[in-house]
C-alpha cells in the first residue's frame, strides 16, 4: 500500500477562517474575586489536573465568556519530581535512567542527549558503528513519539479506530525495541562513550519489516480514515493559530515551531552524530494551526522512515565494529579482564564507587527531540556527580506560550490544541 | 578579564561580534568544547540581552534556555545562565551573569522574549533569584505553599515538605 501524497492537502474543501478578534484578549492572571464589572458576565473554570484531557499533570484555569476562552492561566508542576536534585546526587552513569523518565514517549533520544553531553565533556569521538544504531534507534523513537501523540489526539477528538491502528504499531515497536534494550519503556540504553549491548542483523531485519509493513499500512489507513473527514477538519484546521514571530519569541522548537512555517530542525543547521551523511527533508506548515502541527508530524515519520532506510545497509556494513571507545575514564572493562587482573578490577570499581569524572567545565548539548530541542546544560566540577544538570525541556517552554493558541478559542478546542502540542508530563515537570 | 581554557586561541566570529557589542560590560569569556560564552554585569541583562538580538549578524531571537547555577563558596553566589539562539544564522550563545545572595537580582528580559516569563519563574521557584521587571513572579513547579528553594545548594534533598500525610486506605489497624 503507498502512502498518501505528502503534498499539504489544504484544498480539502471548506475554507479557511482564521478566530476573528483574538488579538484583543491578553495574557493575566485569574482573581475570581477582583471588583471587575466584565467579571459578572463571565465564567472561571478549572480544568485538570485531574482531567484525562490535561494528562493528569496540568492545570488550566479559564476564565469564560460563554464558550469562548477570554483569559487562561495555565499551572504545571503536578509531576515535578526534582530531575536536577536528584541527578546532583548521582553518578553521572546513575542518572541515565532518570533521562528515560522526561520524555517517556522517546525514552533513547533523552539518553542519547545525555550521554553525549558527557561525551562532549569528555571530548571523545564514539566509534562510527555506534553512532548509526543511536541515530537508528533516535529515528525509531521519533517514530512511537509522533504515533503516541498523534494517537492520542485523534483519540481525544472520538477518532478511535486511528488511535487503535497507531498504538498497535508502536508497541509492536516497543516491544521490538525490548529485545535490544531490555526494557520497553525504560530503556536506559546508552552508555557514557557507547551502548549497553550490540545489534544484530536478525533485529534490523524485524525493525524494517515493522516499518515497511506495519507501519506504512498504518498510516496509509490514518490517512483515509482522516484526511476527508469533515469533523477531523473542522476541529483542526483555523483552531490554536500560532503566528511565526510569536512562536519564535515563545522558543518553540520541533515539530510545532516547523508548523508555523519556520523550518529549523537541529538534525538539519547543526547535524550532530552523522546527520549529515543522510538524507531527508523537513517538512513544515503553512499556517501555524492544529492541522499543520498534526500535517508535520505525519510527514515526519515519514521522514524517519526514509532515514531508518538509508541507516539499515550503513548498519549492517559496519557489523563487528566495536560500539564503544575504548576509554579507561568511561567504559567499563570487559567482565573477564575484572576477573583476572588487578588494574581491570581496580578500574570497574572506581568507575562505580567514584563515577565517570569529566573534566572542569560546562557545556550545552541539543537534540531533535520527538516534540522539539532537547537540551543538556552540565556543569561539571571535576567530580564524579554532576555539579549542575538542567534539561531544557521542549514541552514546558510550549506550554508556557500556549494561552497564545488557547485565548479567543472555544473550550472545546483545548483538546486538539493541547493535544497537538503534544505536552509529555514527565519533561514538562521534570 | 579572563579567558578560560578550552585550547581555542581564535575565537569565532560569532563571540568577537558580541564582545565588541558589549564592550565595557565584560568580565570574561570562553569557548570551553566549542560553545561560546561571555559573562556580562548583570545590571546590563537587559540592554546587552536586547543588543544582542537586535544587532544584525547576531540576531539572538529565541531564548533557549534560562538557568541558575549555585556556588555557595563564592562571593556572588548564582549565576544566571541565558542560552541564545539565532533563527536566522543558526548559532548560539551562552551568556552569564553573577549575583550575591543579599541583593538575588537582576532584570528580567520578558520585554525581549515570551519564553523568558516561564524560564524566570522557573529560576524563582528553584534558586529564589529576583527577576526585576517581570510581571508575574510567582512559584510554578512548587506550590505558593513550598518554603525555600529546592535546587540551592544548602537545601537537602530529603527535606520534604508534604501538604498531607500519605493515606493507607484502611489497610492499616491506625486507620481505623
Amino acid at each position: 500500500m503507498s502512502i498518501p501524497t505528502s503534498e499539504y492537502p489544504y484544498d480539502v474543501g471548506g475554507e479557511f477562517v482564521p478566530i476573528p478578534g483574538r488579538d484583543k484578549y491578553v495574557l493575566h492572571r485569574i482573581y475570581p474575586d477582583e471588583e471587575d464589572e466584565d467579571l459578572a458576565n463571565r465564567t472561571v473554570i478549572n480544568i485538570g489536573p485531574s482531567h484525562p484531557a490535561m494528562h493528569g499533570t496540568i492545570k488550566i484555569i479559564g476564565e469564560l465568556d460563554g464558550e469562548t476562552i477570554v483569559g487562561v492561566d495555565v499551572h504545571p508542576g503536578y509531576l515535578h519530581r526534582g530531575f536536577a536534585k536528584e541527578c546532583e546526587a548521582h553518578t553521572y552513569h546513575q542518572c541515565i535512567p532518570y533521562t528515560d523518565r522526561l520524555n517517556y514517549c522517546s525514552p533513547l533520544i533523552n539518553n542519547f542527549c545525555w550521554v553525549e553531553a558527557i561525551e562532549k565533556l569528555f571530548d571523545v569521538e564514539v566509534p562510527r558503528r555506534c553512532n548509526l544504531i543511536r541515530m537508528y534507534l533516535a529515528e525509531y523513537s521519533r517514530i512511537t513519539d509522533h504515533l503516541t501523540c498523534l494517537g492520542a489526539a485523534l483519540m481525544e477528538l472520538g477518532a478511535l479506530t486511528p488511535f487503535l491502528y497507531m498504538i498497535e504499531v508502536r508497541d509492536w515497536m516497543w516491544e521490538h525495541i525490548c529485545h535490544v534494550t531490555g526494557a520497553r519503556l525504560t530503556q536506559t540504553y546508552a552508555r557514557i562513550g557507547g551502548l549497553a549491548r550490540d545489534v544484530d542483523d536478525a533485529w534490523l531485519d524485524r525493525a524494517m519489516q515493522i516499518l515497511e509493513e506495519n507501519l506504512k499500512v498504518c498510516l496509509g489507513r490514518v490517512h483515509g480514515l482522516v484526511q476527508h473527514n469533515r469533523i477531523f477538519l473542522d476541529r483542526m484546521r483555523g483552531i490554536g493559530l500560532m503566528k511565526a514571530a510569536d512562536a519564535i519569541s515563545y522558543g518553540y522548537t520541533g515539530p510545532v515551531l516547523r508548523g508555523c512555517g519556520v523550518g529549523l530542525d537541529v538534525r538539519k543547521y547543526a547535524p550532530y552524530e552523522l546527520y549529515d551523511e543522510v538524507e531527508f527533508d523537513v517538512p513544515i506548515g503553512k499556517y501555524g494551526d492544529n492541522y499543520d502541527r498534526y500535517f508535520v508530524r505525519m510527514r515526519e515519520i515519514e521522514e524517519s522512515l526514509k532515514i531508518c532506510r538509508q541507516l539499515d545497509p550503513m548498519i549492517r556494513a559496519t557489523n563487528g565494529q566495536e560500539i564503544t571507545v575504548d576509554d579507561s575514564r568511561m567504559t567499563l572493562p570487559p567482565k573477564s579482564e575484572v576477573y583476572s587482573n588487578i588494574e581491570a578490577l581496580m578500574n570497574h570499581f572506581k568507575l562505580i564507587m567514584e563515577g565517570t569524572r569529566p573534566p572542569k567545565g560546562e557545556t550545552y548539548l541539543a537534540h531533535e527531540g520527538g516534540n522539539g530541542e532537547l537540551g543538556f546544560y552540565i556543569v561539571s566540577d571535576g567530580t564524579g556527580f554532576p555539579y549542575r544538570a538542567r534539561c531544557r525541556p521542549p514541552s514546558f517552554i510550549h506550554m508556557g506560550g500556549i494561552h497564545l493558541q488557547l485565548l479567543g478559542s472555544q473550550v472545546a478546542d483545548i483538546v486538539p490544541i493541547f493535544g497537538q502540542i503534544n505536552m509529555i508530563g514527565g519533561e514538562c515537570d521534570r | 578579564m579572563t579567558t578560560a581554557d578550552g585550547g581555542t586561541d581564535k575565537l569565532s566570529p560569532v563571540l568577537e561580534a558580541a564582545l565588541s557589542l558589549l564592550e565595557g560590560q565584560v568580565t570574561g569569556y570562553h569557548a570551553f568544547r566549542g560553545d561560546d560564552t561571555v559573562l556580562v554585569k548583570a545590571s546590563h541583562r537587559l540592554e546587552g540581552t536586547r543588543a544582542l538580538k537586535d544587532a544584525e549578524g547576531l540576531a539572538f531571537d529565541l531564548l533557549m534556555d534560562t538557568t541558575v547555577v549555585d556556588w555557595p563558596d563564592d562571593d556572588e553566589r548564582f549565576e544566571v545562565v541565558d542560552h541564545l539562539f539565532s533563527t536566522k544564522h543558526h548559532h548560539r550563545l551562552r551568556v552569564k551573569y553573577r549575583v550575591t545572595e543579599e541583593d538575588p537580582s537582576i532584570p528580567s528580559i520578558t520585554p525581549l522574549y515570551g519564553s523568558a516569563n516561564w524560564m524566570e519563574r522557573e529560576a524563582w521557584d528553584m534558586f529564589g533569584v529576583k527577576f526585576a521587571g517581570h510581571p508575574d513572579l510567582r512559584r510554578i513547579l512548587l506550590y505558593e505553599e513550598f518554603e525555600g528553594f529546592p535546587l540551592r545548594k544548602d537545601y537537602d534533598k530529603l527535606d520534604a515538605q508534604p501538604l498531607f500525610e500519605p493515606r493507607y486506605h484502611g489497610t492499616r489497624e491506625s486507620d481505623g
